[in-house]
């Protein structure tokens, strides 16, 4: 695996340890050997270090795992790359990626999942998962091969935004699913409802006559989703919850004891409704964003923890997918680059305490996804971000490592920057 | 980039015409009254004025139209503009590329301003954002979003037929407001000239989300809707509602929506009957409404011409010696 430096010996030392899983926030020392944590506090017996990384008023905490990013490659090399989205995620603190099945061709063969592998070892800069696809080729009718995607490597299988127009289809694949242990990852959206549209259905699609989403369309495919995984006892997580009555629901299933996670996506904590007014493609998203009060409640359900992961749901797009008029833009943000800064607004912003927003970026999303990353254990695989909470930038097209340039949030002032980031005890970055 | 800053220049005048939101008071009630003194020019038996002459402008329409297209182009030909008239049905290649493509080709060509109708929403908006500076553009119908100047024809009119105190009057718009530009636009028109009391009349499927944010009283029934109204507004029902599932039947519609001369009895005596055109007779209202005396539907269309030569002289006026 390429790295920057490399060093097999690694002292960490000063930094404030924050390491949600075993319940860990103190400044102490990190010492990994061989790709692996071997101690915290205490210098292990004849330890020396090739490599030592002051921290000093730096948090260090487990690589954070993002749940969603779609990095273009196979088939949309034009908007992305593996090579150029994993350096971004890189840069941003992000040791593992979880890429969705929408590729094209579709991962709905071991082949692609073989593919997507070797390009993320070629590039070395981050662990790439990825989702099987549920069906194949997406269609919603055929189940696909799933027990030869697991071998191959799959943490889940989904349908990605693709419609399961079919109860009766969706149930069979998650008891197929189940037969194999295998995550079913759903993206609530009931297709009729959605009727194609492309805002949220309330005062500002009203207003700018944009074809809308009802609420409805997510809370009844959660509601069926439910009833299904309930009758089927598969495990399941809810992809990118847009509105707070949904992530109630969630919330109550799991109450009553359902196999259930759910996560949100970054932008959906910062923007609203309201932020489409001018019709700005920027904020064109799928599923769409909605009130002002669903970005509240969503931020309470991270907060509580029903919601156990938040994502970047990385979008890249070229300029070209978003120059046009609203509906006939390509929804999506590109948003590895601030994964880490957004979140830590919702510090500064009171919404959640630090432990736990670490714990929603790692050791949360290890849990849905049964990696065994995430945490920062003795004998845990080393995957570290090192980061600076007081430090402030601004987004701009010369900061963002993504190729895709397509985010609101450009011009945003951002605190909080990552100066080292390790990858299985390798560093893959280093801010200069 | 705000809708505001897009529509206007620095100096509060218009540089395009994209949406009535955004707009004041002020600039409405001075299209009004240009239109007014351009009434007169097509009355006359030499119809044009040489307001426009030398100047190009491009009827871009990617959605079929006749009677807006045909009342844009002898507004622009009544200002002795030249005119040319594109006519581009959606095609299967990625429309964001075709849209800015067409653009850039058209602009150079050195044409001075766009007449768009797009079947999607913010189209206009889209093109103002992305033309060259010199281009105006009039927004001509974006999906369900905007229709300004048929709003501002629809106000020409009421403003001839029942003075320009529009805080005395009750207006009702009724029929599919769901899908229609024409009443978002209307509402908006009317809100921003202080009218009394703006209703929209229809059953809760052809009602969008939170209409009352619009700034108007949502009624499903049409007597109440329309009980003591100066105007109403019909507006066009598509016949692909039915297929939608948004109505049964265009006959139980009509039953319960379309204008009679006996429901007419609920409104004001004086009351006035709109309809932007065409008419589904027998569906939105009988033909004995449309063609009786309380109806405006023929003055609508030709006040339209005024009001576009209007809103076009406006927008280019701003150019003599402006680029702001």
């Amino acid at each position: 695996m390429p790295a920057i430096e490399t060093a097999t010996r690694i002292l960490i030392h000063g930094g404030r340890v924050i390491d949600p899983a075993n319940n860990v926030d103190t400044v102490q020392d990190i010492y990994i050997a061989d790709g692996r944590v071997i101690a915290s506090g205490n210098t292990p017996q004849g330890f020396t270090a090739d490599m030592e990384i002051d921290a000093s008023h730096r948090v260090v905490c487990p690589g954070l795992i993002d749940i969603s990013a779609r990095l273009r490659e196979p088939g949309q090399e034009q908007k992305a790359t593996i090579a150029t989205e994993s350096l971004a995620a890189a840069s941003g603190g992000i040791t593992t990626l979880c890429c969705p099945p929408d590729t094209y061709p579709v991962i709905d063969t071991p082949a692609v999942t073989e593919f997507i592998r070797l390009r993320a070892e070629a590039a070395g800069n981050a662990r790439i998962v990825t989702l099987g696809a549920l069906t194949q080729s997406l269609g919603g009718e055929q189940l696909s091969e799933m027990a030869a995607l697991r071998s191959a490597g799959c943490v889940g299988v989904s349908n990605a935004l693709q419609p399961l127009l079919n109860p009766l289809i969706l149930r069979r694949a998650m008891e197929y699913a189940a037969t194999f242990e295998l995550t079913v990852f759903l993206h609530p959206n009931d297709h009729w409802l959605a009727n194609e549209g492309c805002a949220h259905e309330g005062r500002v699609a009203t207003r700018l006559g944009l074809r809308g989403i009802p609420e409805a369309a997510e809370t009844a495919a959660v509601a069926r989703d439910l009833a299904l995984i309930e009758q089927t006892g598969v495990r399941a997580h809810f992809c990118r919850l847009t509105s707070g009555r949904a992530a109630r629901m969630v919330a109550r299933a799991q109450y009553d004891g359902a196999p259930v996670t759910a996560d949100v996506a970054i932008p959906y904590l910062y923007l609203s409704e309201i932020d489409i007014s001018d019709f700005d493609s920027q904020c064109h998203l799928m599923p769409p964003l909605r009130t002002v009060e669903d970005r509240q409640q969503l931020r309470d359900a991270l907060q509580q923890g029903s919601v156990s992961a938040v994502c970047s749901d990385h979008q890249p797009h070229e300029p070209d997918a978003k120059l046009g008029p609203f509906p006939a833009t390509e929804p999506g943000i590109s948003g590895l680059d601030t994964l880490l800064p957004l979140a830590l607004r919702l510090v500064d912003e009171h919404s959640i305490e630090l432990a736990d927003l670490i714990h929603r970026l790692t050791a949360g999303p290890a849990k849905i996804l049964g990696l065994p990353y995430g945490s920062l254990s003795v004998d845990a695989t080393a995957d570290v971000c090192i980061f600076d909470p007081s430090a402030s930038w601004q987004l701009d097209s010369s900061t963002v490592r993504s190729n895709g340039l397509n985010t609101p949030f450009m011009g945003w002032e951002m605190k909080g920057r990552v100066t080292h980031t390790l990858l299985a005890g390798q560093l893959v970055y280093a801010l200069n | 980039m705000t809708r505001h800053s897009l529509q206007i220049d620095k100096n509060g005048r218009l540089r395009h015409f994209l949406c009535i939101s955004g707009l004041n008071r002020q600039l409405i009630t001075e299209i009004l009254d240009t239109a007014e003194s351009f009434a007169g020019v097509t009355q006359q038996s030499v119809k044009k004025v040489p307001l426009l002459r030398g100047k190009t402008i491009v009827n871009l329409f990617f959605e079929a139209s006749t009677r807006t297209r045909t009342t844009f182009e002898l507004a622009a030909k009544r200002l002795s503009a030249d005119v040319l008239n594109i006519n581009i049905t959606q095609s299967s290649t990625v429309k964001g590329e075709t849209l800015l493509d067409t653009l850039r080709n058209l602009e150079a060509m050195h044409v001075d301003m766009f007449v768009v109708r797009h079947a999607d929403s913010g189209a206009a908006h889209f093109i103002a954002a992305n033309a060259a500076p010199h281009i105006s553009v009039i927004n001509a119908g974006d999906g369900w979003h905007s229709h300004p100047t048929q709003a501002m024809l629809d106000m020409f009119t009421i403003r001839r037929v029942k003075g320009a105190d529009f805080g005395a009057l009750r207006v009702a718009i009724v029929g599919d407001i769901l899908h229609s530009r024409v009443a978002r636009s209307q509402i908006h028109a009317l809100n921003l000239l202080n009218t009394g009391e703006v209703r929209i009349v229809a059953p809760q499927s052809l009602i969008p989300a939170h209409a009352e944010s619009l700034g108007a009283q949502v009624h499903h029934d049409l007597q109440t809707g329309i009980k003591d109204v100066d105007v109403i507004i019909m507006l066009r029902l598509q016949r692909e509602r039915m297929q939608g599932a948004f109505l049964p039947s265009a006959h139980e519609y009509f039953e319960l929506f379309g204008l009679t001369e006996e429901k007419l009895m609920h409104a004001s005596p004086d009351v006035t009957v709109m309809h932007p055109g065409p008419i589904n007779r027998g569906v939105e209202m009988d033909s004995e409404v449309a063609d009786g005396p309380r109806s405006v539907i023929l003055e609508q269309v030709t006040h339209g011409i005024a009001v576009r030569m209007a809103v076009m002289s406006m927008a280019m006026s701003r150019k003599e010696g402006d680029t702001g």
